[in-house]
């Protein structure tokens, strides 16, 4: 599962440009699943059908990740850019961007002293060695990645885009071990969630499923002076109960403490203020959808050095799993 | 440019139509186009929908093209025991551009003036504030609140009082008004119903814009179209500046076509077909700055299972301001950059 | 229908945003008493039907009236103490010293403590404690508390609703559940008339964390119109003139983008001639009701408010004339009930082209 974590994590793919992700991971999931698709937005959808008499389940991982969109080049080829999703500032002094050509892009600061004081982006500019204007005009409008290796610490792992390639990763390796289930299960490695859950949005009404779960990361909170949550690393699976963008259908909640304790399976409680994930959009398609998440908790979020717990993304796996292989009743 | 089309813009510019109230847009509009299309109807929200078949062979590709009608404006929301009406804004509007301007309220279209403290009485020290819109009142002539309530009405709209004028008649062509956003939009969508295309053509006069892209989402979610283009007038900041940064667009440079924008990331291949027809026909085109702003296709493209969308502008100087400036040479660029893609959109589609 | 009794219970009934069963029982009983047919959909929204009488396929009406309220949710427990998040927004500065009752295993009453003023040095004491830094005390040892307590539990303010002088009612989640009870009282209403349209009345859900149940429930629904009933301020000092009303002066009626103004005048109209007091309120920003997500369901959906005034909003003291709830009430039978066939005709826009039928 480790190879799977690098293959996904170092991929470039960013809102709105996850061609290069998407197929990587049909790759993945084509000889797995029943059927294969590719919707309107570019979510792609692996179908498993199922033996039959159970319900309409929607899985969503999203693929794309946070970024910047170069969205000027001076008189002298360097370059401007504005974010693709929540990116933090902080992280890029001296960062590496990525284009989808595989360019790498240096991010530095007009004023080194001064940005310490304050992070702004209007500060920053991102040198392509370029020598001129014209060498890096078709740059204007391209979306970057971040670059950064993925690496092994053994128990934890640590990469940039674990927000939320981990999650695909659960999703695959489900999809992989799954039996037998009653369900039409739909895996939907969604597109754009960085930039305002959309592909979700629109992959909900298109399936119209009668359950939904999102599987993302959450904050962890067992750092140096965390904010005060309750989820850490290596307690489990989080089973959501809520975020700032959704309250977890309390059926859909309950089966998954159900699952998780049937099944002897680790997890955790996590209520969280700010953040949310594609399962807000999932219970909002056409008349309502009972919808909750299993979150990986994850160090570091939005830096290019995610850190999760290997034994709570098999939990992970292990909870889906088991909750497909039996029936739903909610 | 003919003479018809600037009168049009010069019409819809004057008309009055904030968020909410754009009858006057509407009917004009109507009037417009009731002997080019095929179809005229108006929905729940206020959107105006024309419908103009293609005369391609079938199937024919449904395609939206959406520009709003409203604008930013102000509403009444109290009247003062001395006959002034207080206001908010409705849309965005910067609390700095209100001191001072004329307007016109409400269904008689009174005309009034957004008070100003005399330079002579205001302290120095008072001049370096900005005062906020709950603070700013306007004056419709009332001397009491008894007078004032016989001619206005608490929730009554008011915008500006700004006439279309033209600049100059060669090189740019400018042009100023009121709300070239998004009445330049309006404009292009009206004059493309006088051509014909093998697409199927839904111009969507979309209400409500300014206040949540309202009208455009359950327009989109009604037509369902096969893709969809948001035209309109956007920013272009392009005045001198100390350091080498964006202008967002260029007055000058032709149409500006959205990559990605704060409400969503166009269709690529959109964006490469607009490209391609552009420089296929000699127009001149930009990329708007990415990142910045946000349009009616932020919620079109998200109706039911998605629509592949593209905004593409006309560049204004001084968006939601009570005046603008744009260059017809622009807008002209504009309307042939559109109508040359709609007719090559089916064959592009294919591939 | 005595209104008191009624909005007492269904005030002191919890119901936090996403957890609404228990006040949802009580709305379920109400409503039936009236409707032809009561059900609940997925997200938890009751829907009572009362049929009209117009031959099929008949023209529908909803109207929404959010039951959920605001609360607090345990986030993490430390020492015997609850960490705590807002459920729906409320002033941070209104918890510290309130008495809550935290529903986890079994209710348990508990208190948003503060350092006694004693030991703070005064600068401090000027400043608002953020609800981050407060924390729930149920009184139990870090040693029981797990076996009471889990993260996510809700939390409701504990307070029972009081009548005031002059025919007001205190009392917590008067916002929205006074505008239930102004439904519940048009239903009953409506039993006593014909009616030609079907109404649908919606007590929906998840209101307070982004009209979720109504954008949901309007979809599924489909209705031709929609009305959301909701509180809106009422003057008390420290307020603006221009957002709030009298208390007991009678129902408001929206007016701005997001309300059809054909509609609105329809209310006028209808609440001139019960020779009922109102007032408007003019609304430039679209937001902060249920009327928001119905407005752009689907196709769209003509659409109107009605507001009943309320003062300090989204605190346990929450204050209303009881005599606005009933008139609101009546306002909805008497338009409801003068819905014909042809009123949708009326709210046709004019796009001034003669006799052109589109």
């Amino acid at each position: 599962m480790k190879d799977l974590m690098k293959k996904l994590t170092e991929a470039y793919g960013p809102s709105g440009n996850e061609e290069q992700i998407r197929d990587l991971i049909r790759g993945e999931v084509e000889p797995l699943a029943d059927e294969v698709r590719v919707d309107t937005l570019g979510n792609l959808i692996a179908v498993k059908k199922g033996s039959g008499g159970g319900k309409r389940v929607m899985l969503a991982a999203h693929m794309d990740e946070i970024g910047l969109i170069i969205s000027y080049v001076d008189k002298k080829g360097f370059l401007r850019a504005q974010p693709i999703g929540g990116v933090d500032l902080t992280t890029l002094v001296g960062g590496r961007v990525v284009f989808s050509d595989g360019a790498i892009g240096v991010i530095a600061p007009e004023d080194r002293q001064g940005y310490r004081k304050e992070a702004d982006l209007s500060k920053l500019y991102i040198d392509v060695g370029a020598t001129s204007y014209e060498e890096a005009k078709h740059r204007l409008g391209q979306a970057t990645g971040f670059v950064r290796p993925f690496a092994d610490l053994g128990q934890r792992v640590v990469a940039k885009a674990f927000d939320d390639r981990i999650g695909c990763v659960v999703l695959i390796e489900a999809l992989r071990t799954l039996r037998d289930t009653p369900h039409e299960v739909s895996f939907v490695f969604s597109v754009q969630e960085e930039v305002g859950l959309r592909g979700a949005r629109t992959g909900a009404y298109g399936l119209d499923p009668e359950i939904g779960i999102a599987v993302d990361i959450t904050p962890a909170a067992d750092m140096p002076e965390a904010p005060k949550l309750a989820m850490v690393l290596g307690d489990g699976p989080c089973i959501k109960v809520k975020d700032s963008g959704m309250l977890a259908h309390p059926g859909v909640k309950d089966l998954l403490i159900d699952t998780a304790e049937a099944n002897q399976i680790p997890y955790q409680l996590e209520v969280l203020d700010r953040g949310s994930t594609d399962a807000a959009v999932i219970q909002l398609a056409r008349s309502g959808v009972p919808a909750g998440c299993v979150s990986i908790a994850c160090r570091y979020y939005h830096t290019p050095s995610e850190m999760v717990d290997v034994a709570d993304v098999e939990n992970a796996v292990q909870l889906l799993t088991a909750l497909l292989e039996q029936p739903i009743e909610l | 440019m003919t003479e018809e089309a600037t009168v049009l813009l010069e019409q819809l510019s004057n008309a009055f139509g904030p968020s909410g109230n754009e009858d006057d847009i509407r009917r004009l509009l109507a009037r417009t186009l009731s002997d080019k299309v095929d179809s005229l109807e108006a929905d729940a929200l206020g959107n105006l929908t024309a419908f103009k078949a293609g005369s391609g062979p079938e199937p024919r590709l449904k395609v939206m093209i959406d520009a709003h009608t409203d604008e930013i404006g102000l509403m009444v929301t109290r009247i003062e025991k001395n006959g002034l009406l207080g206001f908010r804004a409705v849309g965005g509007i910067d609390d700095r551009l209100l001191l001072a301007k004329r307007v016109v309220v409400g269904s008689s279209r009174l005309p009034g003036v957004i008070l100003a403290p005399p330079v002579h009485l205001a302290k120095a020290e008072q001049r370096k504030n900005v005062i906020k819109i709950d603070q700013l009142a306007i004056d419709i002539g009332a001397s009491s609140e008894d007078e004032a309530k016989k001619l206005v009405n608490i929730g009554d709209y008011a915008a500006f009082d700004t006439r279309f004028q033209v600049l100059s008649t060669s090189g740019l062509r400018t042009v100023t008004g009121k709300a070239f956003d998004d009445r330049a939009g309006c404009a292009v969508a009206a004059l493309l119903a006088e051509e014909d295309y093998p697409v199927d053509l839904y111009l969507s006069f979309s209400a409500q814009e300014e206040v949540g892209l309202r009208g455009a989402r359950v327009a989109a979610y009604r037509i369902e179209p096969d893709v969809a283009f948001a035209l309109e007038g956007t920013v272009c900041d392009d005045m001198p500046k100390k350091v080498d940064t964006s202008p967002t667009t260029q007055l000058g440079k032709g149409p500006a076509i959205t990559v990605m924008d704060r409400s969503f990331i166009a269709d690529r291949r959109l964006v490469q077909l607009l490209r391609d027809t552009a420089e296929a026909n000699g127009v001149p085109y930009q990329i708007k700055q990415p990142g910045v702003g946000g349009t009616d296709a932020g919620a079109i493209h998200l109706a039911k299972t998605g629509v592949p969308s593209v905004a593409v502008a006309v560049p204004c100087r001084y968006i939601h301001a009570p005046v603008s400036l744009l260059s017809l040479e622009d807008f002209d660029r504009l309307v042939a950059l559109m109508k040359a893609a709609l007719r090559a959109l089916p064959e592009y589609w294919k591939v | 229908m005595d209104t008191v009794p009624l909005l007492t219970s269904l005030s002191e009934a919890p119901g936090v945003s996403g957890y609404e069963h228990q006040v949802r029982e009580i709305v379920k009983a109400e409503f039936g008493r009236y409707a032809d047919r009561v059900w609940t959909d997925t997200l938890g929204n009751v829907i009572a039907l009362g049929q009209g009488t117009a031959p099929e396929p008949r023209l529908s009406i909803m109207l929404a009236t959010h039951m959920d309220e605001i609360g607090l949710i345990v986030s993490d427990m430390e020492g015997g103490f609850l960490h705590f998040q807002m459920v729906g927004g409320y002033d941070d500065r209104v918890l510290i010293g309130q008495e809550v009752v935290v529903h986890g295993r079994q209710d348990l009453p508990g208190i948003i403590g503060s350092r006694p003023p004693h030991v703070l040095p005064a600068a401090e004491r000027d400043k608002p404690i953020l609800y981050d830094k407060l924390l729930i005390d149920v009184g139990r040892s870090p040693e029981e508390l797990p076996d009471l307590v889990r993260v996510g539990d809700l939390v409701t303010m504990k307070a029972s609703a009081i009548e005031l002088k002059g025919g007001l009612l205190a009392g917590k989640a008067l916002d929205n559940r006074v505008s239930v009870a102004a439904v519940a009282v048009c239903l009953e209403e409506l039993t006593r008339v014909r009616h030609p349209w079907d109404v649908y009345a919606v007590a929906t859900v998840q209101e307070e964390v982004g009209l979720k149940g109504a954008i949901t429930s309007a979809y599924g629904l489909q209705p031709d119109l929609g009305i959301a009933i909701d509180v809106t301020w009422a003057k008390q000092p420290g307020t603006q003139d221009e957002y709030t009303f009298d208390l007991g002066g009678g129902p408001i009626i929206g007016l701005g983008p997001n309300f059809h103004p054909k509609l609105q005048k329809g209310l006028e109209d209808t609440a001139r001639s019960l020779e009922m007091d109102y007032h408007l309120e003019a609304s430039p920003r679209v937001g902060g009701t249920d009327a928001v997500a119905i407005q752009i369901s689907r196709e769209g959906i003509p659409t109107a408010l009605i507001g009943i005034p309320l003062r300090n909003m989204h605190t346990p003291v929450e204050s209303v004339s009881v005599k606005d709830v009933e008139r609101v009430g009546r306002l909805l039978a008497a338009f409801i009930t003068g819905l014909d066939e042809d009123y949708l005709n009326s709210l046709v826009w004019d796009l001034g082209l003669g006799d052109d039928d589109d």
